[in-house]
């Protein structure tokens, strides 16, 4: 039987044991009108080599394609020795580290990790994960709203990935908690400071500040902490991690800095496999950190005065507290947290400031590239990181269509998000992209607009003198 | 030793580097926007990493070194065949965004697993949405409660949770803006009947109900119930925590529950990963199937494809930045396809069969049982309050003691309403052999409690570090190692 042991021998002599004549015997407190007819739309089972038959020929039909879409999810290089750790069975099938003893690889670990992110973020303290950087974001801000203490409204920018806003939306709006959406430049494609003036003296909770934003374009975030903190606002950071080894960390943002810091962990060793299981990071003051949501690990000793590391601060937690703990999260992403800290460590700062800044460059050579196809122009003006806007004279779904034809996934579709910008697309490329790839993708895209004033590939060369 | 520990200014892993560009960057990034301190990460070679992981896992309890009967979590063995199909390299690659042709194969399994689900829970509808337990209550109850406001329903104010439930079931009421009202639970380890009727009413959203309960019983009442609570205009909503119990032998759909999250890190087999990631998956009754969670799977004409806002303009809305724990919801499907109809039914039977062979044996070494004229379900209570008494050996101390005979600690203090008890679940996967070594070390452990009770109180005495100071790590809080000055 799959997965269970027991023989013929085992089950007469546990039957016996307990003093019934069948396993059905044992559900005889379920009342009968309740027991099942049956299961009709599961098949029936197979066998490891039939499983393994079958999902080698599903993930061959869904093949492999050369990608430039970023738009939260990012294609980095992940060392093979961090999945093959992660992957143990001592870190992969085990659970939470609520009996310390038996768990100290995980906490110390987590202990690890936590500090990692604070350096990272130029924070104090970090938390041991919550579901996604999207959730992440919607924790903070109920937790700026609990510190802030009067106000319930919180200032989003469009420049937030739409699908973050969503998601806060989603999981506050019934604690009656008001998002604001503040508008963009068009030109320049981040929030604009001036245009904050209009909510002086609104009485906000905090402002989420992105960086960089969904448009790959870096926002002002001094003058925009700087502005939020005068008004008696939090500042609520929403940050790629792999970004901030070349980035002001948001712990030094105008000075004083962020308040809460959240981000997606995904790019920090994580494959993209459809959407996760990735992680979302949260860093805070320590002076705030009773009101942070999620695990905590801290440092400590063991009765012999040993090194050791604990879960704490668990009376902020939904199984000490219940309705008023901070948040409901239990269980959180524990494993791709082992993914991250495993490959942080095989980077180093420099290492992962290398993977930004090759992202950064591969991006600016593609976007130089393609903006001088004829068909295609740069939506923004704002210096960006590793992705950018491209505003195109074809429908752009048709264009992604016929990239993809080629084998090219060519972005992320702006048009049902951001209608106002017309046919836009946003681009990602990072350290994974070779010079033969950007000129793929610029040849490919020249040919779909049916321009041939310049080789697109003299383009890409000319663009990197 | 930390990680920090073993750094050294300067050292590097060249072949984990990408290739410096051969011209400089194009548009340099303005200085204003430069960090100017360097993150404090380490500076290791791949081997220092390497063996220092290595290391650090060897101090982890687990399931693949050790019989883990932690009550309520359901750690039974994770097929490796579900982690190394799901991360087919193909599958690992492709982006959560890429269309939906690029994905049929992938596509294609969610849309099964939707529809088995759909079927072990006997609901009308089911997302994948959910990233976690909690997360799947939070979705049920937001259901529940745009339910009532469709109808114009404005009254209902309560989310009803018996007080042996899981902390998550009133945090997450409180996450929809509701109050949690606490069910006081009768001798048997029954919903109180009569309290439950005192506080139903139009002020009612729901009731949340783990069934079997959290106690390790079967809700006898249960169609009971579901009258008083839909009478009384409330949904009923089914914590699926502990469905490994019932796995293909009821339905929570035929016991009258509105709405359903599944554990699949508990049913399903996907790994708990130090902590996560889990996937709880929402199953609905018709009348909520407008609410579900985005994204649903569809499928038309053979393909397949996500559902969006446009689709179910009614939705809760988005969960996640995508699609879910999609690799965990691949490593449930392929659990499933092996297991099959005739498996899902042999799982509830085996963790029934083990839970309550387990709980004579231990009985017959001396235990106390919480509720010794119930059947165990998968899982059952031992209180050690007499004990504690007698000896003065607390349910921690005897957890403690176990982890130094090679087991892991069975769940301690929870339920809070059974003083000193421990929830143990050994699971369908452990052999005779496993609960018989286990019911021997108790053995042992009930003769330390009276004849040396000190080696119970000062236990573990063999892992890694012994019992840690909780109290100092709250008060001086060292949450982040730094660099000395």
């Amino acid at each position: 039987m799959p997965f269970i042991p027991h023989t013929k021998e085992d089950i007469d002599a546990m039957l016996a044991v307990i003093g019934v004549a069948s396993i059905d015997e044992l559900f005889d407190e379920i009342p009968p009108a309740l027991r099942s007819a049956g299961l009709k739309h599961v098949p029936s089972g197979m066998n490891e080599m039939e499983i393994t038959r079958l999902m080698h020929e599903r993930a061959e039909r869904d093949g492999r394609r050369l990608n430039f879409i970023g738009a939260g999810a990012y294609e980095h290089h992940i060392p093979a020795a961090v999945w093959q750790i992660a992957t143990r069975g001592e870190f992969y099938s085990a659970y939470t580290p609520y009996q310390a003893e038996a768990s100290q690889g995980t906490l110390q670990l987590l202990y690890e990790y936590q500090s990692m992110m604070a350096s990272l973020t130029a924070m104090d303290v970090a938390n041991a994960s919550l579901y996604d950087g999207a959730s992440a974001l919607a924790e903070a801000v109920l937790m700026a709203v609990r510190l802030h203490k009067t106000s319930r409204r919180v200032l989003m920018p469009a420049t937030i990935h739409p699908a973050y806003r969503k998601v806060v939306h989603a999981l506050v709006r019934d604690q009656n908690i008001e998002l604001v959406t503040v508008p963009y430049c068009a030109r320049r494609g981040h929030t604009i400071p001036n245009a904050l003036e209009s909510y002086q003296g609104g009485d906000y909770a905090a402002l989420v500040v992105p960086q960089p934003n969904f448009f790959g374009v870096l926002e002002p975030v001094d003058e925009l902490t700087a502005w939020a903190k005068a008004n008696g606002m939090l500042v609520v950071a929403v940050v790629n991690p792999v970004s901030l080894a070349l980035l002001q960390p948001p712990g030094v943002w105008a000075g004083g800095g962020a308040d809460i810091v959240v981000g997606e962990g995904q790019p920090l060793g994580v494959p993209l496999a459809s959407g996760g299981p990735y992680f979302g990071f949260m860093a805070c003051r320590k002076a705030h950190v009773r009101q942070m949501p999620g695990r905590i690990v801290g440092a400590t000793v063991d009765r012999d005065g040993k090194p050791g590391y604990t879960l704490t601060l668990q009376a902020r937690e939904q199984h000490i507290r219940r309705s008023k703990a901070t948040s409901n999260i239990c269980t959180n992403q524990g494993l791709a947290v082992t993914a991250a800290t495993i490959y942080m460590a095989l980077v180093g700062a420099d290492g992962l400031a290398d993977v930004a800044r090759a992202s950064h460059a591969n991006a600016c050579r593609l976007a130089q590239a393609l903006a001088k196809l004829p068909g295609v122009s740069r939506a923004f003006s704002g210096p960006v990181f590793h992705e950018f806007v491209v505003q195109l004279t074809e429908p752009v779904e048709s264009v992604l269509r016929s990239l993809k034809a080629q084998g090219i996934l060519g972005g992320f579709a702006l048009t049902r998000d951001y209608p106002e910008l017309g046919d836009a697309l946003l681009v990602c490329a990072t350290e994974t992209k070779c010079d033969d790839d950007l000129m793929r993708y610029a040849d490919g895209l020249q040919r779909i607009l049916g321009s041939c004033v310049v080789a697109a590939s003299s383009a890409l060369q000319s663009s990197t003198i | 030793m930390l990680i920090f520990d073993l750094s050294q200014p300067g050292r590097r892993n060249l072949s984990q580097a990408p290739r410096a560009a051969a011209e400089p960057d194009p548009d340099a990034i303005p200085a204003d926007f430069l960090r100017q301190s360097r993150p404090v990460l380490p500076e290791v070679s791949e081997l220092d990493a390497v063996r220092h992981y290595t290391n650090l896992s060897r101090k982890n309890y687990s399931i693949d070194t050790q019989f883990y009967p932690l009550g309520s979590c359901t750690m039974k063995y994770n097929p490796r065949a579900c982690n190394y199909l799901a991360m087919l390299p193909q599958f690992l690659a492709r982006h959560p965004s890429a269309p939906s042709d690029t994905g049929q194969g992938f596509l294609a399994c969610m849309y099964e697993l939707q529809e088995m689900l759909k079927d072990v829970t006997g609901m009308a509808g089911v997302s994948l949405a959910p990233m976690a337990g909690a997360q799947g209550e939070f979705a049920g109850v937001a259901m529940i409660r745009a339910y009532h406001s469709a109808r114009g329903d404005n009254a209902r104010t309560e989310i009803l949770v018996p007080n042996a439930a899981h902390g998550t079931n009133p945090a997450s009421a409180v996450m929809c803006g509701y109050t949690a009202r606490e069910i006081h639970t009768d001798s048997e380890g029954n919903v109180d009947l009569a309290a439950l009727r005192a506080v139903v009413g139009p002020h009612t959203a729901g009731l949340m109900l783990t069934n079997p309960s959290t106690l390790g019983v079967f809700e006898r009442a249960i169609m009971e119930i579901r009258e008083i609570v839909h009478a009384a205009g409330g949904l009923l909503y089914y914590d699926g925590a502990n469905l490994n119990a019932i796995l293909g032998k009821v339905k929570p759909g035929d016991m009258g529950f509105d709405v359903i999250h599944m554990n699949l890190h508990k049913t399903f087999s996907t790994p708990h990963g130090g902590g996560g990631p889990g996937a709880g998956p929402v199953g609905v009754a018709t009348r909520l199937l407008p609410y579900l969670p985005l994204p649903v799977v569809v499928q038309k004409d053979d393909a397949y494809r996500l559902q969006d806002e446009q689709d179910l303009p009614h939705s809760i809305g988005r969960l996640s930045a995508h699609a879910g724990n999609a690799g965990v919801l691949l490593r449930a499907y392929i659990y499933a396809k092996l297991l099959g109809r005739e498996g899902m039914q042999r799982v509830a039977e085996f963790a029934t069969l083990n839970a309550n062979y387990l709980m004579i044996q231990l009985k017959r070494a001396g235990y106390t049982l919480a509720f010794p004229a119930r059947r165990a379900s998968h899982e059952f209570i031992i209180t050690l309050k007499d004990l504690k008494d007698k000896t003065g050996v607390t349910a921690m101390d005897v957890a403690k003691r176990l982890l130094d005979k090679g087991f892991h600690a069975p769940t301690t203090y929870f339920p809070l309403l059974v003083p000193e008890c421990l929830l143990i679940e050994p699971t369908e996967t452990e052999s005779r052999q496993t609960l018989d070594a286990f019911v021997q070390a108790m053995k042992e452990i009930l003769a330390e409690a009276h004849h040396s009770p000190d080696v119970l109180k000062s236990a573990p005495h063999t892992t890694p570090v012994r019992r840690l100071d909780d109290v100092k790590a709250a008060r001086e809080l060292n949450l982040t190692w730094k660099p000395a000055a």
